[in-house]
């Protein structure tokens, strides 16, 4: 095979393979050097700094556990038990966690595994296995520590505090309270709250409270009543996450039809084939470009001033973006129709009217509803950001819990529902898209 | 082939003894089911803007007059101290910088996340053809993530700045593309790779001497097309959390009245920049994927 070859032809080849090469290399350097550049101008290494990675432990924790607080008031010696510390978990008097029991002034915390806290009037005392009894007594208000030395560094003593963190739980003492922190698996309180009369109970007591068990309130049944006391929970309020996740999928299906509604005359305004008059169609498709360049931000924060927060002033927001999407969208798949059905339907006498009824929209259909209901599902996740702008569905409910910093478990939950709602929607509006356009 | 004309429904035939019949009772049929549809459809609609009319704080109708009296106060205020505008526009440049920054970083990130896993999730080119379901789920996962749940509770960890705000769009767009570029590489032509199979090529070799250069137009087209989404979605961020020129939009509409030539300022950068972004994007998506059909 040395069949002679041109060296022009040689030459071209040859620097079309350094070229190449070149190519292969400069690329991923030029990226590289972006990446670079963007770390700097990030400032990565600040950031490594300023991370709060104790902050991350608290969520992680929270998203599966809860805690509880065994606080004794040193005042005047009140005992309150709370879980997350919260007014709407606290147990009522008279009630306590089966591992909290009192006798007189005396109160002993099993935190399992031989963990064992006791408040009484001399002060409190953490039995730890393995290490010994830490005893704490205030001494002119102040606690004073005594435990065997070397005092370990999982105890920190302070002038005005002492503080225990164990796995079992964390204990503080201070001059106006001692506090222990139970944590434990789970979301708790998720059916009933504690001043319900189902709280504690059993699937088993349930199903036979609901089916024969006597009326607890006589006004009405008692699956009744369970429906109620669940769908009014104070900790997790069920009943206003469903509407709050009813009211953002509310916004993404108004906003995606009413654009689709609105879009589709526009479009054939701004079709070359449907629209002759050239500075019309311009203008119409300038329109379009416009509402989509304002970015659905900008539309959000100019009609929440006029219409205030809420669903509708997203939906309409959600609306006006899609508007100039699906005008753009639509008129594209206008001019791309085939004219001889069209001139089929306008041979047998048929108007201008019914020639884009039965002429344009079967042909257009499946474009346009492959478009609506893919903007139907992304639009869901605009609502969710959309809804934490405008305050109304579940980004609010997100963002309000997250800006309190430290309802963690209820960001964990929403973030839960989010990610279903989107799926559900993905796979509602792909399973739709399937039997409309496959079926017609 | 008079069957096909029917449809898919295979047990339910017309009575073709009387073809005019059964064609008027089979229009008949599909008006009903169009109307059925119809009505609902409206009904929907109708009950859903009742409803989200009477959850808002503000109604339609007494909202309406309003729509335009922010716009026209902003802009008066804009107009009269119009002449500040250029130094504003110029003073907000780096924090447009910074959106577009981390729009570019998320999108770079996201894309070569992407490439991985749509490399491993399609069928025909899967390094491990068991865990393909793996991969199509964790990208459906990322995916339905919206962007600002990540972001917000990123910020708690990390503090603010804009790195939350590229590793939530990152993540996003990971998914995002995956799924497109997945479906792009289930058309890719099989032989190159078979050629470079047999001489010996591993699996990273032949992805990337015998896909990648079959794929790469409509991948850089899926990835500009992104790149436009995730501008948005990086100045949205921004006014949700921390961050470039959104951020800054925001601390201009909470002042209120007296910096609203900023938020015009604001607003104009926005709105050329993407205006700008769209236009370039779409020639250059044109160009690729019709050089791609060549």
């Amino acid at each position: 095979m040395t069949t002679a070859v041109s060296p022009a032809l040689t030459d071209a080849v040859t620097r079309s393979f350094a070229r190449r090469t070149r190519w292969t290399f400069a690329i991923p350097a030029a990226i590289i050097a972006y990446l670079a550049y963007a770390a700097i101008s990030f400032d990565l290494a600040g950031l490594a700094q300023r991370a709060r990675f104790d902050n991350a432990a608290i969520l992680l924790g929270d998203f599966w556990s809860y805690k509880t607080h065994v606080t004794r008031d040193n005042r005047t010696g009140r005992l309150e038990v709370a879980i997350e510390g919260e007014t709407k978990g606290t147990y009522p008097n008279g009630m306590l966690p089966d591992w909290v029991t009192t006798s007189g002034t005396t109160t002993t915390i099993d935190l399992g595994a031989g963990n064992v806290v006791t408040y009484d009037d001399a002060g409190a005392r953490f039995v730890v296995p393995g290490y010994g009894t830490i005893d704490i007594r205030p001494v002119d208000g102040k606690p004073v520590l005594t435990a065997p030395a070397p005092i370990p560094d999982w105890i920190s003593v302070d002038e005005n505090k002492v503080s225990v963190t164990t796995d079992a739980g964390r204990f503080s003492y201070a001059r106006s309270k001692v506090e222990t922190f139970r944590y434990q698996p789970g979301w708790e309180l998720w059916f009933f709250t504690l001043d319900s009369p189902f709280y504690g109970k059993s699937w088993g007591q349930l199903l036979a409270l609901a089916t024969t068990g006597d009326r607890i309130d006589p006004a009405r049944s008692n699956l009744g009543y369970m429906v109620s006391e669940f769908w009014t929970n104070k900790m997790w309020r069920h009943g206003d996450v469903v509407w709050a996740i009813f009211e953002t999928v509310l916004m993404a299906f108004l906003g995606t039809m009413t654009a689709a509604l609105v879009a589709l005359p526009l479009g054939f305004l701004a079709a070359r084939n449907f629209m002759p008059l050239g500075i019309f169609r311009a203008a119409v498709r300038r329109i379009f470009d416009f509402l989509r360049g304002v970015d659905g931000l900008i539309w959000t924060i100019i009609l929440s001033r006029a219409f205030g927060p809420g669903p509708m002033t997203g939906a309409i927001a959600i609306a006006i973006t899609d508007t100039g999407s699906f005008g753009k969208m639509f008129s594209e798949a206008l001019e791309n129709i085939d004219e001889k059905q069209v001139e089929g339907v306008k041979s047998t006498g048929a108007n201008s009217l019914q020639r884009a009824r039965f002429g344009v929209i079967p042909q257009i259909m499946p474009v346009l509803l492959a478009q609506v209901l893919y903007y139907l599902e992304s639009n869901t996740r605009s609502a969710t950001v959309i809804g934490a702008i405008v305050g109304g569905g579940i980004g609010l409910l997100l963002t309000q819990a997250i800006i309190t910093q430290k309802d963690w478990e209820e960001v964990a939950y929403y973030m839960v529902l989010i990610v279903l709602m989107v799926m559900l929607m993905d796979s509602l509006s792909g399973w739709l898209r399937r039997k409309l356009i496959k079926g017609g | 082939m008079v069957d096909v004309a029917f449809g898919p429904e295979q047990g339910q035939r017309p009575d073709l003894s009387n073809t005019r019949e059964a064609y008027l009772d089979m229009v008949r049929r599909k008006r009903m089911y169009g109307g059925i549809l119809l009505v609902l459809f409206v009904s929907l609609m109708a009950s859903g803007w009742w409803l989200a009319d009477r959850r808002n704080a503000g109604g339609f109708w007494d909202g309406l007059p309003q729509t335009l009296d922010f716009p026209a106060e902003v802009l008066s205020e804009a107009w009269t101290n119009r002449a500040n505008l250029p130094g504003l526009l110029w003073k907000y440049v780096p924090a447009l910088i910074e959106t577009l920054n981390i729009a570019a970083v998320a999108t770079l990130l996201g894309a070569l996340a992407a490439m991985a896993l749509s490399l491993l999730a399609t069928r025909g080119l899967a390094r491990w053809p068991r865990l393909i379901p793996v991969f199509r789920r964790s990208m459906d996962a990322l995916r339905a993530i919206p962007e600002i749940v990540i972001a917000l509770v990123l910020i708690y960890v990390l503090g603010g700045g804009p790195v939350p705000a590229v590793i939530a769009i990152a993540l996003h767009t990971g998914g995002a593309l995956g799924k497109l570029f997945s479906e792009v590489a289930e058309n890719a032509d099989l032989k190159p790779i078979e050629g470079l199979a047999s001489v010996g090529a591993n699996w990273s070799q032949r992805m990337w001497l015998g896909v990648i250069p079959q794929v790469a137009p409509n991948w850089l087209s899926y990835g500009l097309l992104r790149f436009e989404i995730n501008v948005r979605a990086s100045a949205i961020l921004g006014f949700v959390g921390e961050g470039g020129i959104g951020y800054d939009l925001k601390l201009a509409m909470q002042w209120g009245q007296g910096r609203y030539d900023e938020v015009v300022a604001i607003f104009l950068l926005l709105f050329l920049t993407i205006v700008l972004i769209d236009r370039v994007s779409d020639h250059y998506r044109h160009k690729l994927v019709k050089g791609a059909m060549l």
